[in-house]
């Protein structure tokens, strides 16, 4: 996983609440079995329309996206992600995220920032205003800044740590197989097998 | 203090918890589908890694299986491709799959209900958000993403933060005509898509008591609709009943003992939920959606809501792009919405009892001119246990399509797709735009209420026919 520390970019307002997964990247991308080129498909209906937030030249290259409350709901794919990370996004800004998005976005090394709703609705006005501003996602200090904003956000320090060095779950998970093997010696006879 | 049913259930569940750090928590059983799997095995490949517990993992395909033509290949080849892919990952692995045709082929939320595989006081995860199905059993159940069903497959384990507790309690019995699926889009629409985020939602109250085992799984399956990742029912006498002599269900002493541990799942009379909130079960009545998310419901009898009458500026925004995208206007009744197709079937309601509510409403009727009828039972047993008992030809004999197993229009990942600017009646779990085709429109009902739109081709309560 890539590791994350701070980043600097500009910013797309996404003023919409609600964007679910099949938003972010419809079902139609989902047979495919690799895990790269979903950048293409992000999106995907939505910018079939001239009009919408990502067709706007001046927030080409944004590498942050302001997103409208209870972002990423819905179906568990994590192609969502992929299709975030492919298209050039480091970190969503929200005021909720759903919880496997945002399980999945830091399993990614994309991060979930959660500010309150009115701080985020600061910071799209402001990049609707100014579409060269730059934001500062800085999870070293946990704070994000731009505009007139400093704001700080909340995650814990063992999601912190994991993502400021890069470490996946797995690895990380093996260092304690022996407790693992001790916990299978405990469960009940009557649990099912697969057969 | 007592404990609720999410809290003893993580308990008996964690392998390692330190300070600051997520709780490790062991998982009993992993289901596997071809669609959110490829990347999984692709990675623990490359990192020499096995399965753990081939044992405790089961695959089968159904996100992209079409229902027709079974016994010929898959025509299109991105989807062959994935399916395949399946395959030999499950052969590589030896992981139990059910593939294609197979009599133990179908959804994956139904398929491990039905071998009894699904149990309380378990684990559950798949990579797929409906696996809060399971938690009808009691079992804690829940979707995950594909890195997390690489770790699953590498360490039987996923390190999880401890969840807060929600009590959903329906007081009062359910009237007549009311279904699981009415309940749960009122609760939706009550407690919002974003409002059990966080949480694990117990479901309790006589009406949840009074609901069948396959009520219970519609119920906890839409939790994650409500943005809760998992939905819970204590077990009791009608769960121990459903599991009794299942194919991977305990006998005899380990039965007993089996059963004996889960009465004591219950959340005690003392425990402390960090929400609750109350639905009056004996007010409701059908319900429907009429915009893009499954919070946007209404009883079927009300008319398409106005945008303005929203306070919160988010919520009248999303109502106001809904009605575009629906192509409704505001003030209409919403028994005047003609359709042009009905889907029955998905992990939602694709069950039997579903099919028998669906043939009860069809039987001596006749669909609508110019209204497709889907129906899509949700797994092959549910197919032949709906053959022998003749409701393929109620079906057939209505003018609907009897079809064979798989998730088909829930997602339109397989070729049961609605076209720009077709509308269905859908027993299934999401309106989301472009969710059953691009340019689709979906409302999401109960199976009775889809039967009765396929009569009249409008949505239509059975009690208006």
């Amino acid at each position: 996983m890539e590791a994350f520390t701070t980043h600097t970019g500009r910013a797309v307002p996404l003023r919409r609440s609600d964007v679910d997964t099949d938003q972010i990247i419809p079902s139609d991308w989902l047979k495919r079995i690799e895990r790269t080129g979903f950048g293409a498909g992000l999106f995907s209906e939505w910018r079939a329309d001239e009009s919408f937030v990502l067709n706007n030249p001046a927030y080409a290259g944004a590498s942050i996206l302001l997103a409208g409350m209870d972002f990423g709901t819905g179906s568990s794919r994590e192609h969502a992600v992929w299709a975030l990370q492919d298209y050039g996004f480091r970190a969503v800004i929200s005021a909720r995220f759903a919880d496997i998005f945002r399980g999945n976005a830091l399993g990614n090394g994309l991060l979930p920032v959660q500010l309150a709703a009115r701080t985020v609705e600061r910071l799209q006005t402001a990049v609707e205003q100014d579409p060269t501003l730059e934001i500062t996602v800085d999870l070293v200090a946990r704070e994000v800044r731009g505009a007139d904003v400093t704001a700080s956000f909340e995650l814990d320090d063992f999601t912190r740590w994991r993502l400021l060095e890069g470490l996946d779950d797995v690895g990380l998970t093996l260092r304690h197989e022996e407790l693992v093997t001790a916990f299978e010696r405990t469960r009940p006879a009557w649990l099912p097998t697969t057969g | 203090m007592g404990r609720t049913l999410a809290e003893k259930v993580w308990d008996a569940h964690v392998v390692r918890e330190a300070e600051g750090e997520p709780d490790l928590l062991y998982i009993d059983l992993h289901l596997v589908h071809e669609v959110t799997s490829p990347q999984a095995f692709e990675a623990l490949r490359l990192a020499g890694r096995p399965v753990r517990r081939t044992d405790l993992t089961l695959a089968t395909e159904d996100h992209n299986v079409p229902t027709t033509d079974t016994l010929l290949p898959i025509a299109d080849p991105v989807s062959a491709a994935q399916v395949e892919a399946l395959r030999g990952n499950c052969a590589e692995a030896g992981v139990r799959l059910f593939p294609m045709n197979d009599p133990g082929q179908g959804i994956v939320h139904v398929v491990g209900p039905q071998l009894g595989l699904s149990q309380p006081g378990m684990t559950i995860v798949c990579g797929d958000s409906h696996t809060s199905t399971h938690g009808a059993f009691g079992a804690l159940a829940f979707g995950i993403g594909t890195s997390q069903v690489e770790h699953v497959l590498a360490t039987q384990t996923l390190p999880q933060r401890r969840p807060r507790t929600m009590a959903v309690t329906v007081e009062g019995d359910l009237p007549p005509g009311v279904t699981a699926k009415d309940l749960i889009l009122a609760i939706i629409a009550r407690i919002g898509t974003g409002g059990g985020a966080g949480y694990v939602i117990e479901y309790r109250g006589a009406a949840i008591r009074g609901l069948s085992m396959e009520g219970r799984m519609t119920v906890c399956n839409m939790s994650i609709e409500a943005g809760a990742r998992a939905g819970m029912i204590a077990p009791d006498e009608t769960t121990f009943a459903y599991l009794a002599g299942r194919e991977r269900v305990a006998t005899g002493t380990d039965w007993d003992d089996a059963v004996a541990y889960w009465r004591t799942l219950g959340s005690d009379p003392d425990a402390e939920y960090d929400h609750e909130v109350v639905i009056d079960a004996t007010t409701l009545t059908p319900y429907v959606t009429w915009g893009t998310n499954p919070g946007q419901a209404a009883p079927l009898g009300s008319p398409v809501p106005t945008p303005e009458d929203y306070a919160d500026p988010a919520a009248r925004a999303s109502a106001q792009r809904a009605l575009t995208y629906m192509g409704l206007t505001a003030g209409t009744p919403l028994s005047e919405v003609a359709v042009d197709t009905v889907f029955i079937g998905s992990c939602t309601n694709g069950r039997l009892s579903d099919l028998r509510a669906a043939a009860e409403v069809l039987r001596g009727r006749r669909v609508a001119d110019g209204v497709r009828v889907l129906i899509v039972p949700g797994s092959m047993l549910i197919k032949a246990e709906a053959e022998a008992e003749g409701l393929d030809e109620v079906f057939e004999a209505a003018g609907a399509q009897w079809r064979s197993a798989g998730c088909s229009m829930c997602l339109g990942m397989n070729p049961d797709t609605l076209a720009p600017g077709e509308r269905s009646a859908s027993t299934s779990n999401r309106n989301f735009e472009g969710r059953q085709g691009q340019g689709g429109r979906t409302h999401l009902v109960s199976p009775e209420v889809a039967a009765a739109t396929a009569v009249t081709g409008r949505l239509t309560a059975p009690a208006d026919l």
